[in-house]
């Protein structure tokens, strides 16, 4: 499939894909969203891209490779115990962090974030993983 | 102690590292460390005549319960001097024996830890810790005895032996455990305390004997003895050390450990000499029609270990202490035998005694030696083995009831220890010999080394007894057996009964000596006989019974694990279908949803056409409408979440619809084309499997809204979503905060599936 339209369109789609997907993983905590959500509409966006030019385009064009990804976000996930143990709370305690943004605003900074992004990255990995070895080393016709 | 261990546990692999000069002689250093740990015990000795045992513990797992605990007192300094000094013997003896082999590291390697291990479980003051490494030595004993691993007979007797002495371990481990839950500790000491309370608790008869299968299996008790003999393939130095005097006495070890627990009652002093006197038969039984040098050496330690069991299973005063000091006894002359048997099959060539003669001519210190050593073996006076027979027989004398029995079975097994003794030296060293395949020499100091200071010890311990009795075995009886009694070991009883006994034994012993020498076709006869008698070899049926189990798990496996991928399913749909019934048939009664109420017709119409799509897309004749069909069905319910405001789970159900379609058009490809093969048959079960399932599932939501089995747990997740995890999507915050284990538990499945996937379709890839 040598669709020129789908190609051009996925240019635009997927970072619109891509942009979306980080929003749903920011907003997660406190509206509809999440690391899981996110790491979907991530891996869609690739997967996309994947169908409008070939697998082995799309794969190539990602820095890491799919179980990179996965490695990415378990480790993540990992890191986001590490602050509950060192300020003396239990292994995955909760902790966070407020920090001075524009104007009077705070950000809330905590583990949960970060944890939620291990989710995201090991999600959007599982989800590459899956579609590039189904789809492996085959030319899309 | 715990520092002796370390030593043991750091300096072995860091050996490993040396610059090759130093390598080559380090089974002296090793010998030199085990000199040292030596020196170390007997500076502890007079101590122990202050207080009656040194402790040290650590703490371990204290989740548990579980200290490491080390305890030094009278018994387990006997064996940690016997494990340390004969140990030094060892390796300098093996430094000349190892010359010529390959792989010698690994060999003082493996030699090294097992002393180790073997220190720690005579030091154990923890049963948990003990059976650490009591396993350890099982596991250590089976690298060394396949040293030779090229043979396959070497092969075959560490698999049995391991497999044997490892279901002993597993056997006592469990009576341990049985054991441990009736006072709820694992330490020595605290079971001594409570031992009334064991003794008298319903688990004691199967703990006991759970335990004592442990020690027959280690202590190569009958039945279990096969192994030992077979064990004979290991290099010489390992049957002298692990296979005589240190390794298969661990389970004598831990009965005199634990005869203060479990000691003194009648299945105590009826079940354990029963089985000694049976394997002191079974031993000294077969010494004497064996040919093979070490083989006899392994027969006659399978007769002591007999008589070390059924002494302390007579659990007398007397009887435990002719046990500890014939625990000397054995290892002195054994440890040496078998070094000097390991010695003349190095210089001869042969171990088989019917090719060996004459050796005195060209070996007169190994003679002067093995004739010292083969006395204390027969029980001879000067030897140390004189001491030890007389004190068995006085044991023996004043047992009432059935000790006249066991005296008698004991005289017979001793008169048999005299032949075979005194065969040993004149077989091998006088007699005619002109069919060995070299001539050898006595080169090699080291090789005499061992056997002539054990021999001396023997001989000077015999004359001197005081030395031995005075502090090592009046402290260790008096772990053993808590009431202290004075021991005095003399060599020179008087003209009493034991002395009668004495002499009765040597003139018999000698009578069959002389018999079996001028007739050697006894000999023959006696060994036809034997195999006539005993035609059900142990060994034989050991191994036609692993094959018969190896057998049946190869059927077994090929029943259960058919590899059809559907019949799996199958199996696993219909039995979880299973459990949720019975789960809902036992909780609760039956109060089930019936408040049914109307929802609105757009609802009503977007549940109908699920059903539809659902049915269509079993029904239909193409994948890919099938495939949509099931997509409709998805996206339907996903509505259905934004109905009812899920709208996480929506979002998600969207996505996780759309990637399976994308995924399933992937694999559509990849299948062959579409065609109807199951029978009508197949599709009725396959209907009524689902309906089962599908019922049992309604069945189960339908009871779930109903059910409460306390206040629901959403009400704190509202309360505390905002104010302790600073999150307004309740459904988030529990993802990732107050469920974040689960969430990760889910990752991690999600990758290994992923990663699962990835590899079988890589398989398949290959074989393109």
């Amino acid at each position: 499939m040598n669709s020129i339209i789908l190609q051009i369109a996925s240019r635009y789609v997927r970072w619109l894909l891509l942009i979306f997907a980080v929003i749903a993983l920011l907003r997660g905590h406190n509206y509809p969203g999440g690391g899981f959500i996110g790491g979907l509409l991530a891996g869609l966006s690739i997967v996309f891209e994947g169908f409008a030019y070939s697998p082995r385009y799309a794969l190539d064009k990602l820095k890491f490779s799919p179980a990179g990804f996965i490695a990415t976000g378990l480790i993540l996930i990992m890191a986001s115990f590490l602050p509950g143990v060192l300020t003396g709370g239990k292994l995955m305690t909760g902790t966070w962090v407020s920090l001075p943004f524009l104007f009077d605003w705070e950000v809330k900074l905590g583990t949960p974030l970060l944890f939620d992004t291990g989710i995201f990255f090991a999600v959007t990995g599982v989800t590459l993983l899956f579609f590039f070895s189904l789809k492996q080393d085959k030319q899309w016709k | 102690m715990q520092r002796v261990l370390l030593i043991y546990l750091l300096f072995a692999p860091a050996l490993l590292w040396l610059p090759e000069r130093i390598k080559k002689q380090r089974a002296l250093l090793f010998a030199l460390v085990q000199l040292g740990v030596f020196a170390y015990f007997i500076t502890r000795i007079p101590l122990l005549s202050e207080v009656p045992l040194i402790r040290e513990v650590t703490q371990w797992i204290p989740g548990i319960g579980l200290d490491l605990e080390f305890t030094l007192d009278g018994l387990s300094m006997i064996f940690s001097l016997l494990i340390s000094g004969i140990g030094a013997l060892v390796f300098l003896y093996a430094r000349a024996y190892m010359k010529n082999y390959r792989n010698t590291g690994r060999f003082y390697f493996f030699l090294f830890l097992f002393s180790g291990a073997m220190l720690g479980l005579v030091l154990s003051g923890n049963l948990i810790q003990l059976f650490i490494f009591w396993e350890l030595t099982t596991f250590l004993s089976f690298m060394l005895i396949n040293f030779f691993h090229e043979k396959e007979a070497s092969r075959n007797a560490a698999f049995q032996s391991l497999f044997i002495t490892g279901f002993g371990g597993l056997s006592l481990l469990t009576g341990i455990i049985l054991l441990g839950k009736v006072v709820d500790s694992y330490s020595v000491s605290e079971w001594i305390l409570r031992a009334s309370e064991i003794r008298e608790s319903p688990a004691y008869l199967p703990g006991l004997i759970l335990i004592l299968i442990g020690v027959m299996t280690k202590s190569a008790q009958f039945p279990f003895h096969f192994w030992l003999p077979g064990a004979m393939e290991a290099p010489a130095p390992v049957s002298s050390y692990l296979h005589s005097a240190t390794m298969v006495k661990a389970g004598f070890f831990l009965l005199a450990r634990l005869n203060p627990v479990l000691g003194g009652t009648t299945e105590w002093t009826f079940i354990i000499p029963l089985v000694g006197v049976v394997t002191m038969l079974t031993g000294s039984y077969f010494a004497i029609t064996r040919t093979d040098l070490k083989s006899i050496l392994a027969y006659t330690t399978i007769n002591a270990l007999g008589i070390l069991i059924l002494l302390m299973g007579i659990d007398t005063k007397l009887s435990v202490k002719a046990a500890l000091l014939f625990l000397f006894v054995h290892a002195f002359y054994k440890a040496s035998l078998f070094m000097i048997a390991g010695m003349i099959e190095k210089k001869t060539g042969t171990r088989e005694i019917g090719l060996l003669g004459g050796l005195v001519r060209y070996m007169p210190f190994t003679f002067l030696i093995t004739v010292l050593v083969a006395f204390s073996m027969a029980g001879l006076p000067p030897m140390l083995g004189f001491l030890g027979k007389e004190l068995i027989y006085e044991a023996k004398v004043q047992l009432p009831g059935i000790g006249a029995l066991i005296l008698v079975l004991g005289v017979v097994s001793n008169v048999l220890m005299v032949a075979v003794s005194l065969l040993f030296i004149y077989r091998i060293f006088l007699g005619k010999g002109d069919s060995m395949p070299r001539i050898p020499d006595e080169k090699g100091f080291l090789l005499l080394l061992g056997p002539g200071i054990l021999a001396l010890l023997s001989l000077f311990l015999g004359l001197f007894p005081g030395l031995l009795g005075s502090t090592l075995v009046q402290s260790a009886l008096a772990v053993v057996h808590a009431e202290g009694v004075e021991v005095k070991l003399k060599l020179w009883h008087g003209f009493n009964e034991v002395f009668m006994l004495s002499v009765m034994t040597v003139v018999l012993g000698v009578g069959l000596f002389l018999l079996m020498l001028r007739k050697k076709v006894i000999q023959e006869r006696w060994n036809n006989l034997n195999q006539r008698i005993f035609y059900i070899q142990l060994t034989r049926v050991f191994t036609a019974a692993l094959d018969q189990f190896v057998r049946f798990s190869e059927r077994k496996t090929r029943v259960l694990q058919h590899g059809y991928h559907r019949y799996y399913i199958l199996t696993i749909i219909l039995f979880a279908a299973l459990l949720i019934w019975l789960q809902i048939f036992v909780t609760r009664g039956w109060v089930i949803e019936t408040g049914f109420s109307l929802q609105p017709f757009y609802i009503s119409g977007l549940v109908l056409l699920i059903i539809l799509s659902t049915i269509f897309s079993a029904v239909s004749n193409s994948r890919l409408t099938s495939i949509i069909a099931l997509g409709v069905s998805g996206y339907g319910i996903s509505l259905i979440y934004l109905y009812y405001s899920a709208i996480d789970l929506a979002i998600t159900q969207i996505l996780v619809e759309t990637l399976i379609v994308v995924m399933f058009v992937l694999v559509l490809q990849r299948l062959p084309r579409f065609a109807r093969l199951s029978s009508r048959l197949t599709k009725i079960r396959d209907l009524a499997v689902a309906l089962i399932f599908g019922s049992v599932m309604t069945l189960l939501a339908l009871k779930a809204i109903r059910l409460e089995f306390s206040a629901p747990i959403s009400d704190f997740f509202l309360t505390n979503s905002y104010s302790g995890a600073f999150g307004r999507n309740v459904v988030n915050v529990i993802l990732v905060d107050f469920r974040a284990l689960d969430t990760l538990g889910e990752v991690v499945v999600l990758t290994v599936s992923a990663f699962g996937v990835s590899m079988l379709l890589r398989k398949n890839n290959s074989e393109k």
